[in-house]
């Protein structure tokens, strides 16, 4: 409403509409996508919900030592002493959720699981991304035979249910160890990342600023690092998060079917339910509720976080 | 079509030589390789090597591979380790529990699925919505075997109200004729059979269903949600269609070509589940099998063959989805 003479004419109203976009572009600045996506997931409450779990949960793994009032390993003769087949040891004095079969702990071992989870989901996350990216990239940016060739091999891996392929990973191993189930759950998610970013290659091949970079001359090689990469990513990141909250579940199934970590020690989640969980359902319960609860709740944060990102991030939803 | 379909055949072909070579090659890559495996560490050379000779593994590995190719594809996969059987036995004989177990798990997550996410789309925002939402969020961040299990111990334990496991009461007097409990039971009029099997069918089913249920109510509300949205459906509403024709003729239909895809990739994907189910209630399917054949010694040649069963099923079905769009989706046929 400052119009110069008062009297908004044509061109005033024209100028302004031009003025307020200027601004609106300026004000989203260069990375506007992401910016703009971050504002919108900050409004979102599934993704306020969804990244308050995820922080608590790592709160919890970081400060495990800190937290748990024992060592979850150490086993206490004065707990499993009356044990019985159908009594287990409950809550008594210093062990707030009693003790597992073994007499360890069972609040810390809890407590250490945030750790032992973290550790193999991060894991299998990143190496499965890590694959994935890596050969999506090539087959996106060399193209030819060579795409053709990656582009079979995930459909190969493709071509069973991913617990399956995990499953049978396992069996084919000679023998069982923790990485096992890493590196099983990990490949698993190779193929999901390579045609992901595969094809978000293949999109931008064609897009305005890859051709200005192209036609300026910039070597093929700091075309995809520099300008494909990074937009890649985002959606990356997105099927990260979601892939976080399948490889602690495909990890928990492992350990059911008796093909996890065999090391008793070991405080995970995933192991807790899987072995001494179900095992002892109908004696004591709170074996298999507590880390049944804590799995479900944190996948529900990475689902959560995960899909309110990808909601955030697509372009019909931009406003 | 036709061109089409035989395309997609010949690579479902290639797809699958491609991975039964890379099982072979594994199998062989392993320390001690299949012999070590078969027979354990206690063997002596010469069991060794009688057996060797008998499996033809002291011919040149193509000479080997090459008959493992042709033993592929004239189906002879050999004998289980385990029992001796041949692994085509073996496995006819728990396919039709397996089946059974997922035709009803499918009923269920369609027949549940689809209606619940059309509600909840329908609602959008309201209680149903909301609360869809949560439980489905839940439905696909529980690890089913646990779900599995609760029900178990709450139905089965707790109440008896449903069978603990198994797929069939002991003493029924039940005749085989196609391994499928449920329909053998009103072929030969023996009803209470029948009953009976369906009965030890729920909680199964139930447990296998969860997770494509969960999935499969999700995708449906967002895409009729996508379609609400669109330009067709408020010009047919501003023309004064009636609701349900809207509903059928312009929503429905449009919103379920993600649908389709959804259900297939599930349906593919139920043999992974299996595994699970099939261990908490005894069920004794396919799923079992992979479980037995992997736990109680590493049974290879049934392994095997499970591998490019479940490889063959999961890429058929996706073959099915692709050609229904054809029926569901006018605008694909000319393609």
């Amino acid at each position: 409403m400052s119009g110069s003479g008062g009297i908004a004419t044509l061109g005033d109203h024209k100028r302004r509409r031009i003025d307020e976009l200027a601004a609106r572009t300026a004000e989203a600045g260069g990375v506007s996508l992401i910016r703009d996506a971050g504002r919108r997931l900050l409004r979102n409450p599934a993704a306020i919900v969804g990244a308050t779990i995820i922080l608590l949960f790592l709160v919890v793994a970081i400060f495990a030592p800190l937290v748990a009032p024992h060592d979850p390993v150490q086993r206490f003769p004065e707990l499993t002493k009356d044990l019985t087949v159908d009594s287990m040891p409950g809550p008594t004095a210093g062990h707030p959720l009693g003790s597992d079969p073994l007499g360890r702990d069972f609040a810390s071992r809890m407590i250490y699981g945030a750790r032992q989870t973290l550790f193999v989901g991060v894991l299998a996350t990143l190496i499965g991304l890590l694959f994935g990216v890596l050969l999506g990239a090539i087959a996106g940016a060399v193209g030819g035979w060579v795409d053709v060739l990656i582009m079979r091999i995930t459909d190969v891996m493709l071509a069973l249910p991913s617990l399956l392929l995990a499953i049978t990973l396992v069996a084919l191993a000679s023998e069982s160890t923790q990485w096992t189930v890493i590196v099983a759950v990990a490949v698993v998610n190779v193929p999901i990342f390579a045609r992901l970013l595969r094809g978000s290659m293949l999109a931008q091949r064609e897009s305005d600023h890859v051709l200005a970079a192209r036609a300026l001359g910039v070597k093929q090689g700091d075309i995809v690092r520099r300008h494909m990469l990074p937009n890649s990513l985002t959606a990356v990141i997105v099927q990260a998060t979601l892939t976080f909250a399948v490889a602690i579940l495909d990890a928990a199934a492992l350990s059911f079917l008796g093909l996890g970590d065999p090391d008793i020690n070991r405080a995970e989640w995933g192991l807790m339910l899987g072995v001494d969980g179900v095992r002892y359902l109908e004696v004591r319960p709170e074996l298999a509720y507590y880390p049944a609860l804590a799995i479900i709740v944190v996948a529900l944060g990475f689902t959560l976080l995960g899909e309110s990102m990808r909601e955030a991030l697509d372009p019909k939803n931009r406003r | 079509m036709v061109r089409v379909v035989s395309r997609r055949l010949v690579q479902l072909g290639v797809t699958l030589i491609a991975l039964m070579t890379l099982v072979f090659f594994w199998l062989r890559s392993l320390p001690g390789g299949p012999v070590d495996a078969l027979l354990g560490e206690r063997a002596t050379p010469q069991t060794r090597e009688l057996l060797i000779q008998a499996l033809g593994y002291d011919q040149p590995i193509w000479v080997q591979y090459g008959r493992f190719l042709k033993n592929v594809v004239t189906g002879n996969f050999g004998n289980s380790i385990r029992t001796g059987e041949p692994v085509t036995d073996v496995i006819s004989r728990a396919f039709p529990a397996t089946v059974e177990l997922a035709v009803a798990a499918i009923i269920i997550a369609v027949g549940l699925g689809i209606p619940l996410g059309y509600l909840a789309a329908r609602h959008r925002g309201r209680l149903l919505d909301n609360a869809t939402i949560i439980v489905t969020l839940i439905g696909i961040s529980i690890p089913i075997f646990f779900l599995g299990y609760l029900l178990k111990d709450w139905l089965t334990q707790d109440i008896h109200f449903f069978p603990p496991s198994g797929r069939i009461s002991t003493g029924t007097d039940n005749t085989d004729v196609t391994g499928f409990f449920v329909l053998d039971g009103l072929l030969t009029r023996e009803f209470d059979a029948s009953a009976d099997a369906l009965w030890h069918l729920v909680l199964p089913a139930v447990t296998l269903a969860t997770i494509p249920l969960a999935i499969i109510v999700r995708i449906t509300r967002a895409s009729v949600l996508d379609v609400l949205d669109e330009d067709y459906v408020r010009t047919a509403d501003a023309k004064g269609l009636r609701d349900a024709t809207i509903r059928k003729r312009h929503v429905l239909r449009n919103a379920m070509l993600p649908v389709v895809t959804t259900v297939g990739l599930q349906t593919g994907a139920l043999l992974a589940g299996a595994v699970l189910t099939e261990k908490v209630y005894n069920w004794g399917g396919l799923g079992t099998l992979i479980t037995d054949s992997i736990s109680g010694g590493r049974d290879y040649p049934v392994l095997q063959a499970l591998i490019l069963l479940a490889a063959v099923v999961f890429i058929v079905v996706n073959l099915l989805v692709d050609l229904s769009y054809a029926v569901i989706d006018p605008r694909v046929r000319v393609q």
